[in-house]
């Protein structure tokens, strides 16, 4: 039973981080590319992560690694998001040009 | 001082047992030195008002604060991998939002919450005002106090028991 709950969480996780990498291409700027891939690849890997400890269950060595796993990722990917995007908005790379405002640029020309 | 290197002491403690598990004496006497090691590295970089981890409402807030948080990034997930179809639903911008929160712990808190919520993306933050520009992937209010409505209060209440 636990195998095949934990195959379904592996599978959707695998899910998510198909359409994170499909979002890292398809979107236009670097902002949107930033969301796709932070949230997807968040959600599909601790998912998948998820999925192994109820594979092997949860009060073993190799399940307690991965709940501190998740506990890492979830908390240092966003950190990440963060410095890409301020890095990038700090060395002036545009929006998409369908974006509809920008007030970071109107609050820092003042 | 004293109080936060024995709360992190503990922490770390905790963390190198629950990597190795295994119990033996051995083990637990390496992950005493490497902990106090560690503590005496980092010192009270972590831990700056150790009062806050005494009050039991705060855990209780925290243990609230997880499934909102999980049903949150799963909204967010479905949301975004919606958007990646061919016609590109999307109408992304910067705002700006508000908050009432100040320590460094709860803003930092808050950005990663609202990185991993619904469309939206810190870019920057200014602590001192409590101003953070997010970039909404799907922008349906330009205005500062409705975007905050629509944006931080979700997580402020929470937090500001948890942090503040």
């Amino acid at each position: 039973m636990s195998e095949v709950i934990g195959t379904i969480f592996i599978v959707v996780g695998l899910g998510f981080d198909i359409f994170g990498c499909i979002g890292l291409i398809r979107l236009p700027d670097v902002y949107n590319r930033i969301q796709a891939t932070t949230k997807c690849v968040t959600l599909g890997t601790c998912s998948i992560l998820f999925g192994s400890m109820v594979f092997k269950g949860f009060i073993t060595a190799a399940g307690i690694k991965t709940f501190l796993c998740i506990i890492f990722l979830v908390l240092t990917s966003p950190v990440a998001a963060h410095a890409i995007a301020r890095g990038a908005r700090i060395s002036g790379v545009k929006l998409w040009e369908k974006s509809v405002c920008d007030k970071y640029q109107q609050d820092k020309s003042l | 001082m004293m109080k936060s290197s024995i709360i992190l002491f503990i922490i770390y403690f905790i963390i190198w047992t629950l990597l190795g598990f295994s119990f033996d004496l051995q083990h637990i006497l390496i992950g005493i030195m490497v902990a106090l090691f560690v503590v005496f590295l980092t010192g009270d970089l972590f831990t700056l008002r150790p009062s806050h981890f005494g009050r039991v409402t705060r855990y209780l807030w925290f243990c609230y604060y997880v499934p909102v948080f999980i049903w949150e990034c799963i909204k967010a997930n479905v949301d975004v991998a919606l958007r990646v179809n061919p016609k590109l639903p999307i109408n992304p911008g910067i705002v700006k939002v508000k908050t009432v929160l100040r320590s460094d712990t709860a803003l930092t808190f808050l950005a990663n919450s609202i990185t991993l919520t619904p469309g939206t993306l810190c870019v920057d933050i200014n602590p001192r005002e409590g101003i953070l520009y997010i970039h909404w992937i799907d922008v349906k209010s330009e205005d500062t106090e409705k975007a905050t409505q629509l944006i931080v209060k979700r997580f402020e209440k929470i937090l500001k028991r948890i942090f503040e």
